[in-house]
């Protein structure tokens, strides 16, 4: 056998490569995010451990075929040897790989066993997918809301330039307390969405219907950033998430701030709105929830998506528009009930907006207590 | 033959209508093999066209060439169009070629049947383009077309359940046909563990293909029922599960996954023996690695579905059963390069994509593995590293078999020899753009880039350009390969009788060259 040599040279590439690796995945461009959690460094961890076992496996395996490919060629004058079998190597073959991968199930198995304990959260929170945004629900501390896109259109349709956070941007982030355990409870309202933030080593998906549950501790304080990781429609790509680790205090300062604004009706109940008032935040309101699938301009995208531009709810009886924008449709389930996501001042603007612009001209003023009486 | 015809001397073959009604009508085995090969590639030029499209929009940051809703629709066609129009049929057309000639007998059991199911791809092919222009649009939600996504959508929908009903049949009537051919229809002396590899693993395949197809059905029906007969098998607010979709998805689309795999495991395994000059190492062994892999493929689907909250038991079941396939697999991988081992090996063409196979093959086996840990893959499930995962299974191994197949028996099936150094071209260029193309997914996937999105953050901007030339060099250079086949076709100098001195199975050693119509007449005896 002229084997020596060679396997000499295969241990020193082996060992050049396990040197050279970590020192080139350290940078996060090329391997999993820096992770912000035990359990994130212990999937970091993990992974480094098969990668270096599956590259010695590979280039002993490929030294093989390499050697062959130079020393067995035809062109150097090798005669092709006859054997066909060797029951010896090849019931080696067939066991060793087998304990290989016993080496690898036990780390794995310890480590999944961690991430599916879920017991004893010091704080749940429940994510709620829509198409296309999260809402956010903390069971202990009273705190909801609603969390989309802050991207700007231009930036995406490239009019202006891109920011540094681009595409991964909310308006309202998560916030959740360091070191806590936080339990991430998901569920969606309409397809399937999945809670992915690869700094947490969070994804669990989101199916309507169902409640599936996940959990992260933040070691470290920061923001981190993820995206919906399930396809969940055209705007799939547009709805991420933001999770912002602070101390208990500022959490605490923050909950206390979310309360106050629920307390305070940023309306007065009583007031009736002129349509230009309504108008304007209607505007606002049919940007951030309507015009992904109606279309900026209100022209739609048939037949899932139908136009509202001369639509015959949007320019009908006040009755039918009002019951399809708080409760849904009952016939195609992408349109969806905003009752639940809109306050009454809101669904009032966007509705009067929809009877009044867009090129529907229906002169019909829609207040706030309209709203309230069509719940 | 001879006897069915009542003709006394070998040139019946001839006797067939001319133009295209001898391919309409044809039921010889040969002409059929022809039409699927055919029908593949343009299918492979459709959806290569629709995954240009995909790269070209995520060339740079930001919306610029499609929309998101089409650029779902491209992402859910391609898939379908290659896994369904493209690979599958590549491999029916080697199937039909090749297993009489290499089994010693005249033709396919069930020529008529044969000539059906080659006939109910175009229309299903047509379906998939035809349903982008309805509407709507075409299905949207991936090739894996999960509920309730696809309760959205438009009539698009429908034609791809329509398509993906008629693609069922003809895989289920091509099994049953290549079934019946290899178990009754083999030469005198040829027992099954005679049979030459490529025969075995379209044995394994085909009854995969009867097994599964039936579930793919039944899961676009439910989803066809749920769309228009108000049933809720997968609708929550009436008592359905979006998962049961899930589940009966991948019991299908595990399985499937070999049945793309398989078949291009059989033509390595005739095409590294006959360039290394020495027989296939552990025959037996790779038999029964291929019916175990087989057999898993049945019992590890949900690892497609680590994140959908199973019980823990589950994951862990799902994560053991998935990495022993790597211990068969393995056993393919050492037999293979022990092939090669202490050989007389040269590398033409079929061999350079053999090894470009083996060896890249075994990169996407080795990512499956990483994929196959739990909880990495809560990291990186739907995410680049599997988009650069299946295609280093599907396109570096299923594709470039396919490619090394159709080298080594072009001069079998016409007579004539390919360009010898235009072929050494294709396989260069394909083999440096497709890496280029899907080597740095790797690392989009780790860094956390989710598949199937249409635009992404800053961070990933030096990668997707990257991938996105890599794609287009890919795409260019198949132009190459029809070149190459057309002129060997039209202008391609003779070929030797057997131009692979180590080329043994009978259609080498007991056929001219090229091939008569109908193979064998009188059926060889095997030693």
């Amino acid at each position: 056998m002229r084997l020596p040599s060679f396997l000499r040279l295969s241990t020193l590439a082996v060992a050049l490569l396990v040197l050279l690796v970590p020192g080139v995945v350290m940078a996060s461009k090329w391997n999993l995010q820096p992770p912000n959690t035990v359990l994130a460094q212990d999937i970091y961890d993990l992974h480094t451990i098969i990668m270096i076992i599956i590259t010695v496996i590979f280039v002993g395996v490929f030294g093989f075929m390499f050697y062959a490919i130079v020393k067995h060629r035809k062109s150097v004058g090798h005669k092709a040897a006859h054997f066909h079998e060797n029951t010896t190597v090849e019931i080696i073959w067939t066991i060793v790989p087998f304990f290989i991968l016993v080496v690898m199930a036990w780390p794995a198995t310890t480590t999944l066993l961690a991430m599916r304990d879920t017991s004893d959260p010091d704080l749940t929170i429940k994510a709620t997918g829509y198409q296309w945004k999260w809402g956010y629900e903390y069971l202990e501390d009273d705190v909801r809301f609603f969390s989309s896109l802050a991207t700007p259109r231009d930036q995406i349709d490239g009019r202006v330039d891109k920011g540094e956070h681009y595409l991964l941007e909310v308006d309202n982030p998560v916030v959740v307390p360091v070191g806590k355990k936080v339990r991430v409870l998901t569920t969606a309202n309409d397809v399937i969405h999945a809670w992915y933030v690869p700094a947490l080593a969070v994804k669990q998906d989101a199916i309507p219907g169902f409640i599936r549950d996940t959990w992260f501790r933040a070691e470290q304080t920061g923001t981190f950033r993820g995206q919906c990781a399930e396809l969940c429609g055209k705007e799939h790509g547009f709805m991420p998430i933001v999770v912002k680790v602070v101390t208990e205090d500022e959490y605490r300062t923050w909950v206390n701030q979310q309360k106050q604004t629920v307390a305070a009706p940023s309306f007065d109940p009583d007031k009736v709105y002129s349509l230009a008032e309504l108008n304007q935040q209607g505007e606002g309101v049919y940007q951030m929830h309507c015009a992904a699938c109606h279309m900026p301009d209100g022209s739609g995208m048939a037949p899932v998506f139908p136009p509202i531009k001369g639509s015959k709810i949007a320019t009908g009886p006040k009755g039918p528009h009002l019951d399809m924008v708080i409760h849904g449709s009952k016939k195609n389930p992408a349109m969806m009930g905003f009752g639940s996501q809109l306050s009454d001042l809101e669904l009032a603007a966007v509705l009067t907006y929809q009877r009044n612009a867009l090129g529907n001209r229906t002169g019909d003023v829609i207040q706030p207590g309209d709203v309230m009486t069509a719940r | 033959m001879e006897a069915v015809h009542g003709h006394g001397h070998d040139d019946a073959h001839d006797h067939h209508p001319s133009g295209i009604m001898r391919y309409v009508t044809t039921t010889n085995h040969k002409d059929i093999g022809t039409l699927y090969l055919w029908f593949s590639f343009m299918m492979f030029l459709v959806g290569g066209v629709m995954a240009l499209t995909i790269r070209a929009e995520l060339f740079q940051p930001g919306l610029q060439i499609v929309n998101p809703d089409f650029f779902n629709q491209m992402t859910t066609l391609h898939g379908l169009i290659m896994v369904f129009g493209a690979i599958m049929p590549a491999f029916v057309g080697f199937a039909n070629w090749q297993i009489p000639m290499m089994i010693g007998a005249p033709d396919m059991a069930f020529p008529r049947m044969n000539n059906w199911s080659f006939w109910l791809l175009p229309p299903a092919g047509m379906l998939l383009i035809l349903s982008l222009f309805v509407p709507g649009g075409s299905a949207a939600a991936g090739w894996t077309l999960y509920p309730p996504l696809t309760i959205q959508h438009g009539m698009g929908m429908d034609l791809v359940i329509f398509a993906v009903h008629i693609l069922g049949m003809s895989s289920i009537m091509g099994s049953i046909n290549i079934i019946t051919t290899i178990l009754n229809m083999r030469a005198p002396g040829m027992t099954l563990m005679k049979m030459p590899l490529f025969v075995w693993t379209w044995l394994i395949t085909a009854y995969l293909l009867i097994a599964v197809m039936p579930v793919l059905a039944g899961a676009v029906t439910m989803t066809l029922t749920d769309r228009h007969f108000d049933t809720h098998f997968f609708n929550p607010a009436g008592g359905g599960d979006p998962v049961l979709f899930q589940h009966i998805f991948w019991f299908f689309g595990h399985p499937e996954v070999y049945i793309i795999a398989i078949p291009a495991f059989g033509v390595v395994s005739q095409v590294l023996p006959a360039f290394s000059r020495k027989p296939l190492f552990g025959y037996t062994s790779m038999v029964y690695a291929t019916a175990s892999i087989a057999i898993l493929s049945f019992l590890v689907w949900a690892h497609h579905m680590y994140t959908v909250g199973m019980p823990v038991e589950a994951q862990l079941y799902y994560m053991y059963a998935t990495m022993l396939i790597a211990v068969p697999t393995g056993v393919k991988v050492f037999n293979w390069v022990a092939t090669m081992w202490k050989g007389s090996l040269t590398f033409e063409t079929p061999m350079l994509f053999s090894i470009g196979f083996l060896f890249l093959f075994t990169l996407g086996g080795f990512t499956g593995l990483v994929l196959a840990l739990t909880p990495i893959d809560v990291q990186l499930h739907d995410t680049y590293y599997v988009v650069a995962h299946f295609h280093y299974v599907m396109v570096a191994g299923a594709l470039f078999a396919a490619f090394s197949g159709v080298y080594f028996w072009l001069p079998k099936w016409t007579g004539r020899m390919y360009n010898e150094t235009l072929g050494k071209w294709h396989f260069w260029l394909t083999m440096i753009f497709f890496n280029v193309t899907f080597f740095v997914q790797h690392f989009l996937g780790l860094a956390g880039m989710p598949r199937r999105i249409p635009d992404y953050a800053l961070q990933f901007a030096d990668f997707n350009m990257i991938s996105s030339i890599g794609a287009f060099g890919f795409g260019l250079s198949q132009i190459l390969f029809l070149y190459i086949v057309l002129q060997t076709i039209r202008s391609g100098e003779k070929s030797p009788e057997k131009p692979w001195d180590g080329a043994d199975t009978l259609e080498w050693t007991h056929l001219p060259t090229p091939a008569p119509y109908h193979s064998f007449e009188t059926p060889p005896t095997v030693k």
